[in-house]
């Protein structure tokens, strides 16, 4: 068999919905993370699939824009997440309310 | 000569900002004398640019532009020639006349340098009225003169019914108004331009109907501001400002501003003579009709405003008729002595304490010598009695109709003399003879400051000798722009029957009044019962007409508006709007209750409901342009 556009694409829709109910149903920050990665990876699978398809290096491109974007953020992320877990010793969802309105 | 020109317009202007600049303060006498030597200024003006033009010239400037817009150029241009240098030393002599008389009149009011402001202000807005030289700027100082007259009535604005006043004249101006713009928007679709000379050059090129439209719509704007019939009844109310405000606008110079402009778009009239009839025709109803009521009024400024409206009724009828240049005579004399008249009555209210029923005053003429004399000269003018100013301006006016042979407005008008004859006398009479009914009342009354007595003087003067003295040159200076018709009646005998037989007419008009009010006063109540008495006292009840007719309802309308459709449905339109965004704020703040967690199921849910718009709009405007296909 063959493996089409199709398929990769069908694989990226699949990673984001995971991405998408561990963003919801998470309650762990670093879980949080994870499922960030993989929201940002599905989309960079669709890129790159998409670009190798159409012969057209800007989807490529952007997928490792993205990436480096995601490492960049994920370091800024952690070390805050680090910070808070020094200050209360707890990564727990629920529990980060100050943002109250 | 240009430098006289822009002395004359813009002295009064700076009289007018600089006592401005104290309106707040109590009394500064200052104000009031240097606005006056600033009036006198302009006078002075006045007269070198009168000298000039006698000698021939005129002189027109444009000061800048105004407004250029495409094909409309409108400046701001400055025009003295035979008609306006007219207007600008009756406007500059009268309001110079009563500056000067109102240090004295206003030497104890609270207001007396806002007074000298607004009163600067009047006479400003009136000489670019008068001196304009096209109808654009003549309208702004049309809505100048209206916006000062306003301010100048309700001048003791704590009264209830100085502010009524003041509102009644200023709507009722401002109806007349539109007509008029109307009028002016006609002349320049049609012409192209709002300059006199352009307008007048060409106005006999336009089609019959639509000159007559121009004229009647600019007429009706002269009638609002000339306090013509249906729109008179501003003018008596107006009587509630102080008196020389009084004298000034409501006698010499405002309220002719519609018979300077019939006279000043003659040559648009001159091309109507069946609307110059109807003009005549309501002058000559208006003059009567004024008259009548002037005959049993029992308040003394109010008897004098109805003689200003039944002269105003004159001067339309010579306008009519076309005798432009006796018009203007008749407006000019007529300044002259019914601003005497009105600072008289001013002198006779300040001595009275402010009393206006001559029937509570009398005997005044021991105390009140110079007052005496001067109203008594006026109302001998204003009767037109020879050899005074009357006589030539308003008997001329008799002639112009006779020789035009229009005998029934000769019949009204010589009827008409004979009722201001009567009226005016009684006024003298019941003023300063017969016993001091004032004593009653516990009245002492007193001379008014001498300086206020000599400031009137001019016009004393003016009053017995303008007619004799001026008119030969004014005619011929006048005649250079304005037609010149002369109205002589061929036949002497007739002539003379004529003239010798309205004198005799006017003279048993007040040898009667004298008589039946100069010794005793009998009430009559079987004639003051009477329906023509009640008739007249009540204004031939139009102000309650009026009152019925327009105000009621209008304020039945203006009851129904607010409260069915402003409360029910814009307010209601409003306050709902505010309510639904008010509650789905209630509803939904829970939202943010600070979890992260929810917040980010809130995300995905956004997400997804902009991922099915997109794709539903994607959907529905493909099949569209597919289907435009």
């Amino acid at each position: 068999m063959e493996i089409t556009l199709t398929h990769y694409l069908v694989l990226s829709t699949v990673l984001f919905a995971i991405g998408l109910i561990g963003v919801m149903r998470r309650k762990n920050l670093l879980m949080l993370f994870f499922a960030t990665e993989i929201l940002l990876n599905a989309v960079n699978i669709g890129m790159a699939a998409i670009s190798h398809y159409r012969g057209d290096y800007t989807g490529q491109m952007f997928a490792f824009f993205i990436i480096a974007i995601a490492a960049s953020e994920v370091a800024v992320g952690l070390g805050l997440l680090i910070v808070w877990y020094k200050r209360t010793g707890k990564i727990d969802l629920d529990q980060m309310t100050s943002m109250r309105g | 000569m240009e430098v006289y020109l822009y002395i004359a317009l813009f002295a009064p202007l700076v009289g007018s900002l600089f006592a401005g600049l104290f309106g707040a303060y109590p009394k500064m006498l200052f104000t009031g004398v240097i606005a006056s030597g600033l009036l006198f200024a302009s006078f002075v003006s006045s007269a070198i640019l009168l000298n000039y033009v006698l000698a021939g010239h005129t002189v027109h400037v444009e000061m800048m532009t105004w407004i250029a817009a495409g094909d409309l150029y409108i400046p701001f241009g400055f025009v003295v020639d035979q008609v306006s240098v007219t207007m600008m030393m009756v406007v500059s002599v009268v309001s110079t006349v009563v500056h000067v008389y109102s240090i004295g009149y206003m030497a104890h009011d609270k207001g007396f340098n806002r007074f000298f402001s607004y009163l600067s202000a009047f006479v400003f807005s009136m000489m670019v009225l008068v001196m304009s030289d096209n109808f654009l700027g003549l309208f702004i100082g049309w809505e100048g003169v209206g916006l000062c007259s306003w301010l100048l009535i309700g001048f003791w604005y704590h009264k209830e019914s100085a502010t009524w006043a003041a509102n009644e004249a200023f709507i009722m101006n401002r109806i007349a108004d539109l007509a008029m713009l109307i009028g002016i928007f006609m002349m320049y679709w049609n012409l192209g331009s709002l300059q006199y000379d352009v307008v007048f050059a060409n106005v006999a090129t336009l089609p019959m109907h639509i000159i007559t439209w121009i004229g009647i719509f600019l007429f009706i704007g002269a009638m609002g501001k000339s306090a013509q019939f249906p729109l008179h009844t501003w003018l008596a109310d107006a009587m509630e400002g102080p008196t020389p405000v009084s004298a000034l606008i409501h006698a010499a110079t405002m309220v002719t501003a519609g018979v300077y402009l019939v006279v000043r778009a003659n040559p648009i009239y001159s091309e109507i003579p069946d609307v110059g009839n109807a003009i005549a025709s309501l002058g000559a109803f208006v003059a009567m009709f004024a008259a009548t009521m002037a005959l049993v009024n029992r308040d003394m400024k109010r008897i004098i405003a109805y003689s200003t409206l039944s002269q105003l009724g004159y001067m339309f009828v010579a306008a009519g008729l076309g005798a432009y240049w006796v018009a203007l005579f008749h407006l000019m004399a007529h300044a002259f002595f019914k601003a005497l008249l009105f600072l008289g009555a001013g002198n006779v209210m300040h001595a009275m304490h402010d009393e206006l029923d001559p029937f509570k005053m009398g005997g005044l003429k021991k105390s009140m010598k110079v007052t005496w004399i001067f109203m008594t000269l006026a109302s001998v003018a204003l009767a037109g009695i020879y050899p005074l100013a009357g006589f030539f301006s308003k008997d001329l006016i008799l002639e112009v109709a006779f020789v035009e042979q229009h005998y029934i407005l000769y019949t009204v008008l010589l009827l008409t003399a004979g009722l201001t004859a009567f009226y005016s006398f009684r006024l003298v009479a019941l003023i300063f003879h017969g016993n001091e009914r004032h004593l009653e009342h516990g009245i002492h009354p007193h001379e008014a400051y001498s300086f206020m007595l000599y400031a009137m003087a001019p016009l004393a003067v003016l009053a017995v000798i303008a007619g004799m003295v001026f008119k030969t040159p004014y005619y011929l200076m006048v005649t250079n722009l304005l037609p010149a018709m002369t109205y002589h009646i061929h036949n002497h005998t007739t002539f003379w029957i004529m003239t010798i037989g309205t004198q005799l007419f006017v003279i048993a008009a007040i040898t009667y009044a004298y008589k039946k009010y100069a010794k005793a006063v009998k009430v009559d109540k079987k004639v003051e019962s009477g329906l023509l008495y009640q008739l007249l006292y009540n204004q031939y009840y139009i102000p309650k007409i009026y009152d019925e007719v327009f105000s009621k309802p209008y304020l039945k309308l203006s009851k129904l508006a607010w409260k069915e459709i402003d409360l029910k449905i814009v307010d209601a339109t409003v306050d709902g709007i505010a309510n639904v965004i008010y509650q789905t704020g209630e509803k939904t703040h829970t939202m943010q209750n600070g979890n992260l967690s929810s917040m980010l199921r809130w995300m995905v849910i956004g997400l997804v409901v902009l991922l099915v718009l997109a794709v539903a709009f994607t959907a529905g405007y493909n099949a569209v342009n597919l289907q435009a296909m």
